[in-house]
Order: C-alpha cells, then structure tokens, then sequence
C-alpha cells in the first residue's frame, strides 16, 4: 500500500489560514490501512483545526467526509453538489489522490494534509516499512525477493557496499543492509552461488526518469 | 472572568474497573474532592480515542484527563497502556496548535484507592486554574470584550 | 600493456607497487594540490585523488589529477556514482583520459548523509561494478553503454576498492571475484590493521586465483592517536581495528604516539610484503601526506622503480 503520514500541523494551519469554509476529505483506502488520512483521521485532524482556529477567535467550518478512494473518479463525484459550498478541500489522500480530486474541482483549492511517503507494508500495528520504488522493472527473480533498488540505500544492483557492517547499512544502524538480507535469502534457498551473478547497468528508462508513466490495457478500455 | 472566580470545567475518563469505582470510594469515604469534575465511565481506558480527548476540549472542557488502572494491572491486560500512547499523541498535537498539551493528562490508579482519585481530581483542578480558562474560552471572552 | 599508466608499468614489471592519496581542498587553491603532488613526487608510482570523500564538497577529482599530472605524477582518478549519471560519467572519463590522466578507481562512494549536504538527491545511475563494467568497455571495445562507438577510446587503468573486513565476511572473496570478472586490473583495499583476518580473506582469493588476475594492493593508515584508532574501530563501517593496536599506542607516551603509529604502519607494510598475492601497497595518510616519505622509505620501498 501507499504509506503516509499527517504534515506538521503547523503546515497544515498555514495552508488553510486564509478559508473559513472546508472540506477535509479522507480516503478509505491505502492512507485508511496505514491510519494517516482515513475517517478517524478526518475526525482527529477536523477537531484539532477547530481547537486551533477559535483559540485564535476565528471560526472555522468544516465539513468532515471520505471518500472510497480519492484516485478513482466515480468517487470524486460524490462530492460534486457539495464542492460550490466551500472555499477549500484539505485532502488527506496520497499525492494521487490530492491531484486527482483537483483535477475534478478546478475552481477550488485542494490541498495536501499528508506527506506521502512509500510504497511499503505493515510489519506490525504502528509500523511502517518501505518495499517498493515503482521502478517499472522488477528484478526481484535476480536478488532472492527482496528488492536492492528500494532496500539498498545505494540501490545498488550489485552490492553491498564496503559499509555493510553487522548486518546494518552505513547510513544508519536501524536500516538493515539489504544486500545482506538479499545475500542470506539466497543462502536458504540454495543459490548463494548466484550472487557473483553480473546485474548489468539498469534500464531507468522505466523508473520516473522515463518521464511520467502510463499504463494502457486496450482490451479493458470501454 | 478573574483567576479567583474560574471554575474550570474538567472531564475524567475513568475505567470502570478502578478509577471509576475509586471515584465510588471516595464518595462512600465521604472525601471531599471538586465539583468540577465530570466522570465519564469507559468499560477500559483502551476505549478512549484521540478523538473523544479532542471533542471534550471541543466541546468546553478546560482539562481532561483519563484515570486507568495501575499499570500491569489492567482488566484487559493493556488497554492502559494503549490508553497512555494516544494520551502521548494528543498531547503533543495540543501542544503543536498550541493549545496546550498539559491540559490533558493520564493518570492510574486501583478501585481501591478512593483518597488517590480525590488527591488527582485536586491536583487537575489546581493545575488547569493555574493554566486558566480553555484557550477557546479564552479567546470567546475577548472578542465578547472587544464587541462591548 | 592496456593504458599509459606508471602504476600498470611497475605492476607488470613485478615491482612492489606504491600508491597513496591526495584529498583536494575545500576551496579554489591549485597551490593545496601541486604543495601535496610535491610532498609524493618520486615516493610513489601513483596517486589517488579522492572524489569528494564522505560526500563533502571538495575540489573535483578530475580537475586535481589534471594539476597533478601537470607536474609529471600519475594519478587515479576516483570517481563514484554517487554524484554523477552515465551521461556525465562517460564525459568525466573521455576528458579525464584527454588530459592524459591514466588511472581510474571505481567506486559507489560513501552515502551522502555523512557529507556536508545531506540533503542532496544521490544518482546512483549504476554501481561500482557496473563502473567497471563500463570502463572496460569503453577501453577495450571503444563503445559507450549504449554500444556507440567511441573514437578515440579512453586508454585506462582500471581499479576498485575491495573491503575484507565488511560484512558478510563469506562473500567478500566472490565480491572480489565479480569484479575481477567485470573487468578490473587493480584493487586497493580498504586500511589493513588486522593482519589476521587479512591473511584469511587472501588465502580465499589466492584458493580462486583471484590474485592471478588482478594486482592487490593493501591499504594501510597510520594512526595518528589513541582517539583516531578507536574513531576508526567504532565509527567507521567496516573497519577492523584490532584492540592490540589501540593498546600499543596506549603504551607510549602520548607525544610518541605519532611515531608508533608511523612504526605499526611500516611493520604493517612489511608483513604484506610476505604475503602472496599482495603486489603492492596503498598509503592513505590521511590529511598526513608528509609522513608518506617516511613510511616508504622505513619500509624499504625507496628509492621507486624508473618505468
């Protein structure tokens, strides 16, 4: 799923400090799953706006809503009727999400509440990692499933580098050196043998330096 | 509204397993405690959500604070500790809009120790006098003052 | 012979190879340069020239090998792929190679959070290998990355940096095989203190014939103090500092120390020489580059072979 969290709150104030009307839009999906913009989210951020708001002697009108997901736009359309009312949407989406809502209300403002941050999973309740870069080019079949591009602070196709110590990365000794963990992975499999395997320089033409991607299935489109 | 005068307006979360029946005690004790505080009885202080901290000030309260069992000792094993963390965060969200995170705090005590949630409901409400009226409150009181 | 390089000459001959370091300076000043390229003149065969280490903005490596080559040295240019894409890799070598410089060691180069600016986008368009890989190419097919042909090609001697002690220990020596097969002509690796473990890691690449293909050269630092060995045992990853060491300095007075570590560093150097396999040394001294005189000659490696 996509990872995110809350932005300062003082950001956020800063961002809304010129409407009195808004909408603070959730999203019932991945920012849902990873508690950063879902409807709890909505709640929490919509209460400590008005706290924050009327001990400064203003007001503040917000209205609370999330949506199924803010990336699909049978979904934005429900809050057409609702949109002209307002002066501001504060979404707590991901950056796909917060976009595509302001493609549909050209009119009206439609702010980040979150940080995005990665594509990642939930190792435990609270907790967050990261898996994924969306490089366009899996070579997890190469590195025993697990990912260098994303794990390896270095994205080195060919590591570890010489500061793999005790297992951790150089960069920090709570990130696991993923070269290690690639390295240990091919070990239980049988195919330590493997890693002496060439990576040849990667095709990043398929990664965001491609320039921004699409995906088109013909046989689905209506 | 002068120091001396403000009553403030303070709302207990308090579990039903110790300090809702320590607030019993008291009373059963006859230990005098303020009247400014309001209980609200949860069935564990693992039910209570960042949420309903925030709604409370929302909705008037000068201070909050939620009472749970000693730690260790909680009916549902954790749910005091669940209870601390969100305590933790809503705080510093407080903190961060500037509101004021220690307007809300946690506290733990066993049913059995009446005089301990008197002492606290004394202790909340001298600190929120100290702090005084909710910064909302606050802020109403000044604009009813500009306006006259 | 593959390039011009005096360091490829000495290796061939069979001579004991001698390389050591130059950081360049924090600011625009050649002089920072040509007073460290005097202090190493006819002391060794070669001379790195660090590209920005611990990611700290210095004067660019390709700019400093250009001085030093200027004054008849032979530098290594190091390049990491930290800073750079292929695009400008590939120009950096063809300008590099254009002034005559004859050396290149390849490397990722430390992640720029130990740096001066960390909070700059790294590239890593490629890795290490992948650098050798490319050069390789460049030099023995005359083709870019992307199999265009280059006219000239660069003619250069290539290196890369091997670290035993890193972890995990068990795929040091296929590392060093990998790199071997991606093309590399020279290894320097990282500072030497645990001769031990060293001798373990060299019997590992001698049982591949590693050693046959490849020139080893072993990175050796003098401690300059007490404070400086335990930075470098408990600091810098991948490091292996040996507590004898720390005590030996211990051990002497505190203005000899210094002179100890110049003493470890020399018997260091003489213990490599019994190895086999080892075909030289590399000195980094580190901001030291005055004692590197001192260690080569205390070592016996003075006066240098004339290629």
């Amino acid at each position: 799923m996509i990872v995110g969290e809350r932005k300062p709150m003082e950001e956020i104030e800063a961002m809304i400090d010129p409407f009195e009307k808004i909408i603070v839009l959730g999203c019932r999906e991945c920012v849902t799953v990873c508690s950063a913009g879902g409807e709890k989210e909505v709640g929490i951020l919509s209460a400590a706006l008005r706290l924050s708001r009327e001990q400064k002697g203003r007001t503040i009108e917000i209205k609370e809503f999330a949506l199924e997901r803010q990336c699909d736009h049978e979904y934005i359309e429900q809050i057409r009727s609702m949109v002209p009312n307002y002066q501001a949407v504060l979404s707590m989406a991901c950056g796909a999400g917060v976009q595509f809502v302001a493609e549909f209300y050209p009119e009206i403002p439609v702010l980040p509440a979150i940080n995005t941050n990665f594509i990642g999973v939930t190792e435990e309740q609270g907790y967050w990692t990261e898996r994924c870069q969306a490089c366009g080019n899996c070579v997890l079949h190469l590195t025993g499933g697990i990912c260098p591009v994303s794990r390896c602070s270095k994205s080195l196709l060919n590591g570890p580098c010489g500061g793999s110590s005790d297992g951790k990365c150089e960069v920090n000794k709570e990130i696991v050196c993923g070269w290690q963990l690639i390295i240990e992975r091919l070990k239980s499999l049988g195919q330590l043998e493997r890693y002496e395997e060439y990576i040849p320089i990667k095709d990043w033409s398929t990664s965001r330096d491609g320039g921004p991607r699409k995906v088109v299935r013909e046989d689905l489109r209506l | 509204m002068s120091e001396e005068s403000f009553e403030p307006k303070i709302v207990a979360f308090c579990c039903h397993y110790c300090a809702y029946t320590a607030a019993d005690l008291a009373g059963s004790m006859r230990l005098q405690y303020p009247p400014n505080v309001r209980i609200i009885r949860l069935p564990c202080t693992g039910k209570v959500d960042v949420l309903h901290l925030l709604r409370a000030f929302e909705d008037g309260a000068d201070g909050v604070y939620v009472a749970g069992c000693m730690e260790g000792d909680c009916h549902f094993i954790n749910g005091n500790f669940r209870a601390k963390k969100r305590v933790h965060y809503a705080k510093k969200l407080l903190d961060e809009i500037g509101f004021g995170g220690d307007r809300l705090e946690m506290f733990n005590m066993s049913a059995a120790m009446g005089p301990r949630f008197a002492e606290v409901a004394k202790e909340m409400v001298e600190r929120i006098k100290k702090l005084g009226p909710s910064p909302i409150k606050k802020a109403k009181a000044q604009k009813g003052g500009d306006e006259s | 012979m593959k390039s011009a390089s005096r360091l490829e000459k000495v290796l061939e001959k069979g001579e004991f190879a001698v390389t050591s370091e130059c950081g360049p300076p924090r600011g625009a000043d050649a002089e920072v340069i040509r007073k460290k390229g005097e202090l190493l003149r006819d002391v060794v065969d070669a001379v790195n020239v660090t590209d920005n280490q611990t990611s700290v903005v210095r004067m660019s490596s390709a700019a400093s090998c250009f001085i030093l080559k200027g004054m008849g040295l032979d530098p290594v240019l190091q390049m990491v792929t930290r800073d750079r894409n292929r695009i400008a890799i590939q120009s950096d070598i063809l300008g590099a190679a254009a002034v005559g410089v004859n050396n290149i060691l390849c490397l990722s180069g430390d992640h720029q959070v130990f740096g001066d600016h960390p909070k700059a986008k790294n590239v890593y368009d490629m890795d290490s290998i992948q650098l050798i890989h490319s050069v390789k190419t460049m030099r023995d097919e005359g083709k870019f990355i992307e199999g265009e042909e280059i006219k000239p090609p660069p003619k250069l001697f290539i290196g890369a940096a091997c670290n035993p002690f890193a972890d995990p220990f068990e795929i040091r020596v296929p590392r060093l095989a990998k790199k071997a097969a991606a093309g590399v002509d020279f290894i320097q690796t990282q500072c030497i203190y645990n001769l031990d473990k060293f001798e373990e890691w060299m019997k590992g690449v001698r049982d591949r014939g590693l050693h046959e293909k490849v020139y080893i050269l072993a990175g050796v630092t003098p401690m300059k103090s007490v404070g400086m060995a335990k930075y470098m045992k408990n600091m810098v990853p991948g490091m292996d500092v040996p507590d004898e060491i720390i005590e030996r300095l211990k051990g002497v007075d505190k203005e000899k120390r210094a002179e100890e570590g110049i003493k470890i560093c020399i018997e260091t150097i003489q213990r490599l020489r019994e190895i086999e396999g080892v075909s030289g040394v590399h000195i980094m001294a580190i901001e030291w580059e005055e004692k590197v005189e001192e260690i080569v000659k205390g070592a016996g490696l003075y006066p240098r072979p004339q290629v």
